[in-house]
């Protein structure tokens, strides 16, 4: 048992945070927001400069490899600093997905790109009506003559809209689930952008008869490998979802110190003071959670990592839930206006309980899996 | 970072099973997994001469007097494996509480004279804290210890008093200064409880079981070489004892055990056609409280590894008080709702109801006082929020 992290691990986490600390303030970020892209190109290149494209890419791929421990200090500064880039999609989710069930020759034909950010990658694979269930996939891929006729439907697809290359799931003829990588600009995809609440990009996907070449599946039936790449994602998310607790709360329990009323800090009055208490327990436990995800988003053992990534997800979106709301309310009318950290933090962990499988979602899961001792 | 026990750690954890297996009597072990205090004296005396024995009686004490040596996740795991064996657990007030304020503060014959004693089972303890008025605000504590030759001379009322009934000796606060801050007049005495003057009233608690008692201190002669440390200091020592054990406080074994368990009943129990652990409500609410059970888990060893190196101490003592009672609360509630109406049957003369009924109901009643006691859960809260807010 051992939850130190080591000097790598540690200066990966200070090189993000003092990246985001100088160049991400709620001003700078305000102004992405605002802008009609709603991401910075350069922002995304520096963090490309600092190499934490690379942080989940193997040393043999020519990446980092920091691991699942350098994957989730990142995502946390990543969530704290409420980044709008595709750091989760492309740099953690999409580039497992590579990773993990590419080819030699696919990995080596996305791999340098995506770390250098020169591409950006999603994963398209939620649909409306599939929710967790892999088997209710309906995007089809059908075998021709040139290769793979594409045909179907992706729901709020984060970072479509910035994304060069998508990786879709279909079901295939032969009833397996497939994998398949489609260039934005191919004939037949409409991509509808999207804005999320989280101030976000993201879009509906349509795949019409998009035509490609043989050699654009990943893998073969993927559904387990997808499920492992999901979860890790998951387990990334997760991480960005503690930062976004973290910065909520302290500014919580700054503001409560700080503002006044009777003449005497709000902080001082107990029904607010043991609210907090009582955010900082969930928070806690998130923390704990988190690291559970972490330490078991790589099991071969299907089943063990979808318990504690799921487990995670629950507990997780249960304090983003409860510390959200509590937020909110402590900043009093505050709370209720864009000019403060507080409410920005409230709609990325309102995103977080949502994406990825509700709350509600993975708790089945945990229960589907419960049994007498 | 590593969540998982390393190789040594399993290894130690494998030696306390097969420990358990071979020395914990079955009798013991029935009577504790069926929460049947007719003999409670004799098994948790008993068992801390089986512990003494393997050398295992005091597994937080240094081994200078006699303890393990053992570090923090050893110790954690000991009483982990001890709880989920069904194995009674181990009488607090002498080898936990006294015990270290006396290593720490008492003189060097207080401490050959006791300790081994406690190590023993030969003494049994018990704590005199609080009063009928003063409960959360335990500094304002009125019992008088009033000076006479090599004498105080202790005059009281204590309340709360567990399993005092069985005492040997009780360790008391006791008022020897009235004059400036009520914490400063405060001193900590170790009192023989065949003294002439102690008369000792139990209280019956809402389960019918006499657990708690009401001690009476009418001139009550104490030796002045009982008192610990210094006059007036016994505040201090009050609080090193209340953060010295720590280590157990999130009760990690014990609600992993009554989990267990729960999961037990709600499979072996029908409800309309079907075990009721496939329900689809029932089993989320199990769920729900496993997750939480285990995210205050990975807490709790994160608590030891960071005071292991000597952190300084945060708000986690009262984050692991807090969850792990309302979760041990919870778990009892379920286990009452498992059984349904039959959870109401109390007595039923002649009549074998099988090993829940009454014990469920009567653990849902009795566990309420986890988070009354040793700090209320809003006490705990205010130590949270002194502590991050610092207002």
């Amino acid at each position: 048992m051992d939850f130190s992290i080591n000097d790598e691990q540690q200066m990966l986490l200070d090189t993000t945070q003092r990246f985001l600390t100088s160049e991400y303030g709620f001003e700078q970020r305000h102004k992405l927001l605002e802008s009609e892209s709603g991401w910075s190109p350069a922002i995304w290149s520096q963090l490309a400069d600092l190499g934490l494209l690379a942080v989940d890419i193997a040393e043999a791929d020519g990446g980092i490899g920091a691991g699942p421990v350098g994957v989730m200090l990142v995502s946390q500064a990543i969530g704290h600093g409420l980044v709008l880039e595709p750091f989760l999609s492309s740099a953690i989710i999409a580039t497992q997905a590579v990773t993990q069930i590419g080819s030699d020759a696919q990995r080596a034909q996305w791999l340098p790109s995506l770390a250098s950010g020169e591409s950006i990658a999603v994963l398209a694979h939620d649909e409306d009506k599939a929710g967790l269930d892999f088997s209710r996939i309906k995007t089809r891929a059908t075998r021709s003559d040139a290769g793979w006729t594409i045909s179907g439907g992706k729901s709020v697809v984060y970072h479509a809209p910035m994304a060069n290359l998508y990786l879709v799931s279909a079901r295939v003829d032969d009833g397996s689930l497939g994998l398949f990588a489609i260039n934005a600009d191919s004939a037949g995809v409409t991509r509808h952008a999207l804005r999320t609440v989280d101030g976000q990009r993201a879009a509906d996907l349509e795949f019409d008869n998009v035509l490609l070449d043989a050699d654009a599946r990943l893998g073969n039936d993927v559904s387990e490998s997808l499920a492992a790449v999901t979860d890790a994602g998951i387990a990334a998310l997760c991480a960005e979802a503690f930062g976004v607790l973290d910065r909520i709360l302290k500014a919580t329990i700054e503001y409560s110190r700080s503002r006044k009323q009777f003449g005497v800090p709000i902080g001082s009055f107990q029904a607010l003071q043991h609210r907090m208490a009582d955010m900082l327990i969930q928070f806690e436990q998130a923390r704990s959670m988190m690291q559970l995800a972490t330490a078991r988003c790589r099991d071969a053992d299907a089943q063990s990592r979808r318990a504690a990534i799921s487990g995670a997800k629950v507990l997780i979106g249960q304090a983003a839930r409860y510390v959200g709301q509590q937020a909110v309310q402590l900043h009093g009318g505050m709370g209720m206006t864009d000019e403060l950290d507080v409410s920005h933090c409230f709609k990325r962990l309102l995103a977080f309980e949502l994406r990825m499988g509700t709350t509600d979602e993975h708790l089945a899961i945990c229960r589907s899996n419960l049994q007498a001792a | 970072m590593d969540l998982d026990f390393n190789q040594e750690e399993q290894a130690f954890r494998e030696e306390v099973r097969a420990f358990l297996r071979d020395k914990l009597p079955a009798d013991m072990r029935q009577r504790a997994h069926l929460g049947d205090h007719s003999k409670i004296k004799e098994d948790i005396t008993n068992w801390q001469k089986i512990l003494n024995k393997q050398g295992w009686g005091a597994p937080a004490w240094p081994a200078e007097f006699g303890g393990t040596g053992w570090g923090k996740v050893e110790q954690f795991i000991f009483e982990t494996e001890c709880a989920l064996a069904d194995a009674p657990a181990q009488l607090a007030f002498g080898v936990k509480m006294v015990a270290p304020v006396i290593m720490r503060f008492g003189s060097p014959e207080q401490q050959q004279r006791i300790l081994p004693r406690i190590l023993a089972a030969e003494d049994w303890w018990c704590q005199g804290y609080s009063e009928p008025g003063s409960g959360s605000d335990l500094a304002s504590l009125k019992t008088k210890a009033e000076l006479d030759g090599d004498h105080y001379v202790v005059n009281g009322q204590k309340v709360w008093n567990t399993l005092g009934q069985f005492a040997d000796w009780i360790f008391c606060l006791v008022r020897t200064d009235s004059s400036g801050k009520p914490q400063r007049g405060i001193s900590f005495l170790l009192i023989d409880m065949k003294t002439p003057g102690i008369s000792v009233r139990p209280t019956r608690l809402l389960d019918g079981g006499y657990e708690v008692n009401e001690i009476w201190f009418d001139n009550v002669r104490v030796p002045i070489a009982n008192r610990i440390g210094d006059e007036n200091a016994g505040w201090t020592y009050a609080k090193y004892l209340l953060g010295h054990e720590r280590t157990n406080i999130a009760g990690i074994g014990v609600n992993q055990r009554e989990l267990r368990r729960l999961k037990q009943m709600a499979a072996a129990t029908e409800r309309n056609g079907r075990p009721l652990i496939e329900d689809a409500v029932f089993a989320t609410r199990i769920v729900q409280t496993e997750l939480e059970l285990k995210a205050l888990e990975i807490t709790n060893l994160r608590v030891i590894f960071a005071e292991e190196r000597n952190h300084a101490p945060g708000p986690e003592a009262s984050i692991l008080k807090i969850r792990g009672t309302e979760i041990m609360q919870r778990i009892t509630e379920l286990q009452v709702e498992v059984l349904g109406a039959r959870a109401l049957i109390m007595e039923s003369p002649n009549r074998d109801l099988g090993e829940d009924v009454p014990r469920a109901t009567a653990a849902y009643l009795n566990q309420r006082k986890l988070t009354i006691f040793g700090g209320s859960n809003e006490i705990q809260r205010n130590i949270i929020a002194q502590m991050i807010l610092q207002v």
